[in-house]
Order: structure tokens, then sequence, then C-alpha cells
């Protein structure tokens, strides 16, 4: 997700005799290197929703769809352990009605959205930081689902990679 | 729609909303839009926004007898959704047809008058329905104060009238349910394949309606 700095087309001293090889150098390697390594500090996704429309929907867009590849994968299924089993639990009394309770939230949701589970640094579910993501729009279900939108986030605990999830939750807590 | 609004509208009309059928056959659209889409579009999700919105009137209506104020509130969303998809696509049907002609007469002058011509209305309504954001409508729609056509877009099923006033002349859904099967991600070229199978003279009979 980080931005990175283009490497030169040609070497440093390949527009010599008109700009000499160390204004090039230290121009990319210092100047330009620095405004990459302080955008990717100013760390733009956390305030994405701050920007105009076309920023926050594309740049949303695309932290959103990111999480969602990491947070699924083949081997998927099964249940969360250790901490997050613990904290699931506190909140919402069982992994089972967990799973109630986020599949209604994706079935309810009107036209296109999410359904998140989020934690925050004191352990807390519900707020924070995102762990857990899964995508309702139409596309994410309508060429195999079409309409039956249930029936996706049924099969969707099949793919969700709980080690993952449980990676994101133990560094949102500070782990 | 105002809660009183609503109270008077169901007082009024102890009858169940109902699916209307569609002119003409699934495969009337084809190729613009597949048999497939159309089936699945009239008679499940279009079919699901009036069982849904009988549901809510329904409880609308019993909280209404119990002076349950709260619950008649709370059911606003589930209304506007469900209602607002019913009226919608009520209108969308009709929008559409095999042979729809060209605009004409009032519809044209109106046309011409507030755009300039038929090719930049098309291309400023279309610029608009595809940038929506998620789930809408695209709406060419009449503005009874100003008598001038309007291009906009509604979120989510909310219909225009009640939204934002203007009469609602020709809309286009771009849920992507309306066309993921066929078109994919390519929503651009969904929107300028529509423009073909467009009735002209149902959004002529809305624009005279309107003006009266």
């Amino acid at each position: 997700m980080a931005f990175e700095l283009p490497a030169l087309p040609y070497a440093f001293n390949a527009l010599e005799p008109h700009i000499d090889a160390k204004t090039m150098e230290i121009h990319h390697g210092k100047h330009h290197n620095a405004y990459v390594t302080n955008l990717n500090n100013a760390d733009l996704m956390a305030n994405i929703s701050k920007y105009p429309a076309a920023i926050r929907n594309n740049g949303g867009g695309h932290w959103n769809h990111s999480l969602f590849w990491q947070i699924m994968g083949p081997n998927g299924g099964g249940e969360p352990k250790g901490e997050l089993a613990l904290a699931i639990n506190g909140a919402f009394g069982s992994f089972d009605n967990f799973k109630k309770e986020f599949a209604n939230a994706g079935a309810t949701r009107f036209g296109s959205g999410w359904a998140w589970l989020s934690v925050d640094a004191n352990k807390n579910l519900f707020k924070g930081t995102p762990i857990l993501g899964m995508d309702v729009w139409e596309h994410a279900y309508y060429l195999h689902y079409q309409n039956r939108r249930p029936d996706y986030i049924a099969a969707f605990w099949s793919v969700v990679n709980w080690e993952e999830v449980n990676n994101r939750f133990k560094k949102a807590i500070g782990g | 729609m105002s809660i009183y609004c609503l109270q008077a509208l169901c007082m009024s009309l102890r009858q169940k909303h109902t699916l209307p059928d569609l002119p003409y056959d699934f495969n009337a659209l084809e190729p613009v839009i597949s048999a497939e889409i159309m089936q699945l579009h009239h008679q499940k999700h279009h079919q699901t926004y009036v069982n849904m919105l009988n549901q809510a009137e329904e409880k609308f209506m019993e909280a209404k007898e119990k002076n349950d104020l709260k619950t008649m509130i709370a059911l606003g969303p589930v209304l506007r959704f469900n209602g607002g998809g019913h009226l919608n696509h009520s209108i969308f049907w009709q929008n559409l047809s095999p042979n729809g002609g060209e605009p004409e007469g009032e519809l044209l002058a109106a046309i011409n008058k507030d755009y300039g011509s038929l090719e930049n209305m098309k291309n400023i309504f279309s610029a608009a329905t595809v940038a929506i954001q998620g789930s809408g409508w695209g709406w060419l729609g009449y503005n009874k104060t100003t008598k001038t056509l309007a291009i906009t877009t509604c979120a989510n099923q909310d219909p225009l009238e009640p939204t934002t006033g203007l009469v609602p002349l020709l809309g286009i859904d771009v849920w992507e349910h309306a066309y993921y099967l066929q078109y994919k991600n390519v929503r651009a070229d969904y929107v300028k394949n529509l423009f073909k199978i467009i009735n002209w003279k149902d959004v002529s009979g809305r624009l005279v309606a309107a003006k009266q």
C-alpha cells in the first residue's frame, strides 16, 4: 500500500553536461525519496474520509478491498482462537451469535456497502480498527448468487482466514 | 414523505401492492438487456420490494392502531427503501421498450431548450448516472416550479419526487443487479446501450402529465 520511489529511466550522469550527476543523485535519492517517505507517513488511508468524494470513494475502495483479499483464503473457515475468541465471546456471547449478528448486518445493509468487525486499543469490539470485512456490494456475489445475498453470506464463513483476522486483532490492540 | 402523509395513504388504501406485469417478454429488450437479467430483476428484485413494502405497511398500520409512534417512525427507512424500490421499478419497466422511437414534439422541444440538443442531454445524463457511487438511479425529471427539465441522481431506492420534488420522466437503474450478469463492471456500456431501448412515448406522456 506504500508509495514507491520510481527508478530513473537512465543513469545519474545521462543528462550531463546540462545537469550534473551529483545533482541527479541527490535530487532523486534524497529530495524525491523524502517526499515519498513523508507521503507514506502522512497515512492518507487513515484519514481518507476527510478528502473530496473522488479520493474518498476510490481510496476507500482500495483500502477496503486490500483488507478483504487478505482476510479470506483457500483454507479458511473454522473458528478464531485465543484472545480474539475471548473478545468475541465477551461481546457476543458466543461465536455463533457473532456470526448471526455479522451476517444480519450484511444482509440488512441496504444497497451497496460492507459489514465490519472492528476493535479498539482497549479490546472493545464495534469501533476502532477494522479487522474483518465483508463486501456486500452486488458485484461481490451477483454472478454466482444473483439476488440471494444471504447464501453468499453463509458461504463467506468458509473462506475467512481467522489467522489473518487474529493478526490484525493483535496489532490493533497494540500487541 | 411525512409520517402523516403515509398514515393518510395507508388508511385510504387498505389493499396490498402488487408486482406490475412487464409490458413485453423477458427477452424483448435483448441484446441490450438479457432475458436472464429481466427475469431476475422483475421476478426477484422488484417482487421483493413489493413483498417487503406490504409487510412494512402492515406493521405501520398495526403500530398506528396501537398509537405506537416510535415504531411508526422506526419504519420510515424500510418504507422508503421498499416503497421507493416499487415506485422506481414500476416507472423503469414503462420507460423501456424494444421499439422506443425517438423523442419528438413537446419533449424534444424541452430537451433542445434546456440542453441544446438530444446528444448533449444524453451525455450529461450518462455522465451523472455512471458516476453514481454504489447503488442508485439517474433521473431525467421535470421541475414544476421552474418549468424546466432537470438531470439528477438519487441514492439507493430513494424515489425522485418525494426526495427532490422533481417529477420522474426517465430513470436509469444502476444498481449492479441491473447490468452485472451481462456488462460486469462496465457500467458505462450498459448506460450507453440503454439509450437504444428508451420508450420515448412514455417519457413524453409523463412530461405532458407533469405539466398539467
